[in-house]
């Protein structure tokens, strides 16, 4: 059973032991609207806590998926580059942007649980 | 509404049902009569094609109107009020194209001996005048082609910079947030990592989160002024003191320069590299109408590392600089020749026409017209920041909340109204964003009739009609448009219909 934590750029981190999936929070998908481009990251890419791991694009704008944690990339959903909606439609489940390990497990504690992020997200209505 | 009353054509009155080129000729039909030759010898080396291409064949008038149709479906500076923030759509004076369109200057050519081009290398040496004395600086590069190509020539400028003096350490780029969007792009290109400043809630940047990123491996700081929220920088000499004592340089975007010319001295700001887009502030044509420019000034510690070519008044005349001369270090070029030359003689055309005091009162009146803007507004709409703009009002979309119609909604419902749409969803500091710049060009009465519209369809989504917004536009010739089928799946290609495929 994974643990699930939210980064203030709303992305959802899922832990499990010492290896994690990260993709975009509901609340990031609505802000977004249509998602038509997913750019994830390559196996093996080394990440640093908040260096810019994925690069996703909508109607309205392109940002960046940032990573949540340091670690290393495991595996990139290579799934989103043709099906990009997928991220409007699952943001939760199907539509993860990546998996990595975790460096320094001790960096989740900056992180929020669903509780804070809930009503983090709720404060900027 | 005539939607029901459908017409045998499709056309609607003078709004024509254009159909494409392709669509309309034919490959075996042809616009001219010639004979076919008798003796044909090949002198394409054994590469001419090898079959038909499927151009299509029409008529001289039909092409004719084929393409004034379709000039006719834009919208443009010309055809009416274009409050594009962050784009400066200001009226492109007629004078400038007679300008332009001098044999002397449109008939050159860039292999041309110097002795044959004076006037031409001396409107590009006055040019270099007027950039140098409007913002104070020390050295301008004429050649780049554009705001991010200007970009692109600060930044290896102070790349240049930064090598000569062994600073290998320093390659971090500090961006704040209301930036121009092109800026961390150029740095990366450039070879810098790129890191993010957070605004205030004035707007502007926040000055103790700005001095705590500067240390050892910071390069330069890139910052827009006036900013994308269209606010004057107020501690921009601040800023620029602390950039300078960290031992970085300070790039500024000066595609806002329209607010601020004439007024205020670029030098004076602490700036080390600023591009000035011509096609904004000196009104020479962009928006599809016609390339940008982007000339690039820089500070004594920069022009050094200018690139080439140089313009230089030697003696009874000019001559291009194109080899290393004496102790200068170009990083090297930016363009093959020399530059955007039509659009540099457009850019000089405007300023002898205005003449320094009449640059001065363009940009009192561009920041006078967007205030108005605000005034009228600022009851009605949600502005995202307190007090008074510079060139262009920004809004969020807080007073649409609830109503169901958003500000993509909105723009539709301008459409309808015969104007251009504001800039959307830009600045991204703030929710649903409505970036407003009049310019100097429009009168009282263009910017009151737009904001008579903006106002009374601000009344009508609050008085919860959101079926009228998400229907819109209605009186287009293509009602609206499915943007996300368009990223997702685009159809970049002209296919010809199945049953001439088989035909052939």
């Amino acid at each position: 059973m994974s643990t699930l934590y939210f980064t203030e750029d709303h992305e959802w981190i899922a832990v499990d032991g010492d290896t994690a999936t990260v993709g975009i929070t509901d609340y990031a998908q609505k802000q977004l609207g249509d998602v038509v481009f997913v750019e994830v990251p390559e196996a093996g890419k080394t990440l640093a806590k908040g260096d810019e791991a994925a690069v996703i694009e909508s109607v309205k704008a392109a940002s960046e998926v940032y990573a949540p944690v340091s670690g290393a990339v495991i595996e990139g959903n290579a799934d989103l580059a043709d099906a990009p909606a997928t991220v409007n439609e699952s943001p939760m489940d199907d539509g993860w942007f990546f998996k990595m390990t975790l460096s320094d497990t001790s960096e989740l504690d900056d992180l929020m649980d669903q509780e804070a992020y809930d009503s983090f997200v709720a404060g900027l209505d | 509404m005539t939607l029901d009353s459908p017409t045998v054509t499709g056309n609607r009155g003078l709004v024509i049902e254009e159909p494409l080129i392709f669509e309309q000729g034919s490959p075996d039909k042809c616009g001219v009569d010639l004979p076919e030759p008798d003796d044909r010898p090949d002198r394409l080396g054994g590469v001419a094609r090898s079959g038909p291409i499927g151009l299509p064949g029409l008529s001289e008038p039909e092409v004719v109107r084929h393409y004034t149709r379709l000039s006719q479906k834009n919208y443009a500076i010309d055809a009416g009020f274009y409050p594009l923030g962050s784009c400066t759509m200001k009226h492109n004076p007629r004078l400038n194209e007679r300008m332009a369109r001098l044999p002397g200057f449109a008939d050159l050519h860039p292999f041309q001996p110097e002795s044959t081009v004076q006037g031409a290398l001396a409107a590009m040496g006055h040019l270099s005048d007027w950039l140098l004395g409007l913002t104070g600086m020390e050295a301008v590069a004429l050649s780049p082609g554009a705001g991010a190509h200007g970009e692109l020539c600060g930044m290896q400028a102070i790349r240049a910079a930064l090598d000569a003096r062994g600073a290998d350490e320093r390659r971090v780029v500090l961006v704040p947030d209301s930036a121009h969007g092109t800026n961390p792009a150029t740095a990366a290109l450039c070879g810098f990592q790129v890191r993010g400043i957070p605004g205030n809630d004035r707007g502007r940047v926040d000055v103790d989160a700005f001095k705590a990123a500067l240390d050892d491996r910071v390069a330069a700081v890139m910052l827009t002024n006036p900013n994308t929220c269209g606010l004057f920088e107020s501690d921009i000499l601040e800023l620029s003191t602390a950039v300078h004592e960290a031992g970085a340089y300070f790039y500024l975007d000066g595609a806002n320069f329209n607010a601020i010319v004439g007024r205020v001295r670029i030098a004076d700001l602490g700036a080390d590299a600023m591009h000035i887009n011509l096609h904004k502030t000196f009104s020479t044509p962009h928006g599809g109408g016609g390339p940008g420019a982007g000339p690039t000034v820089l500070s004594g510690a920069l022009a050094p590392f200018a690139p080439l070519p140089h313009i230089v008044a030697d003696g009874a005349g000019y001559r291009l600089v194109e080899h290393v001369e004496g102790d200068m270090q170009p990083f090297g070029r930016m363009k093959g020749f020399h530059g955007q030359f039509g659009v540099f003689v457009r850019a000089l055309s405007y300023m002898m026409s205005m003449g320094v005091d009449g640059l001065r009162q363009a940009s009192g009146d561009a920041v006078l017209n967007a205030n108005y803007v605000m005034a009228r507004l600022r009851e009605t709409l949600t502005p995202s920041f307190e007090g008074p703009c510079m060139h262009e009002a920004l809004f969020d979309d807080r007073f649409l909340k609830g109503t169901g119609v958003s500000t993509l909604d909105f723009a539709k419902a301008m459409i309808d109204e015969g104007f251009h749409p504001m800039t959307m969803y830009f600045p991204l500091v703030v929710h649903g964003a409505m970036l407003m710049e009049p310019t100097e060009t429009e009168s009282k009465e263009s910017v009151d009739a737009f904001c008579d519209a903006v106002l009374a369809l601000a009344d009508k989504a609050k008085a919860g009609d959101a079926a009228f917004f998400t229907g819109a536009p209605r009186h287009t010739p293509r009602r609206r448009l499915d943007e996300t089928k368009a990223a997702r799946n685009p159809v970049l290609r002209w296919e010809p219909p199945a049953p001439a495929q088989a035909a052939e």
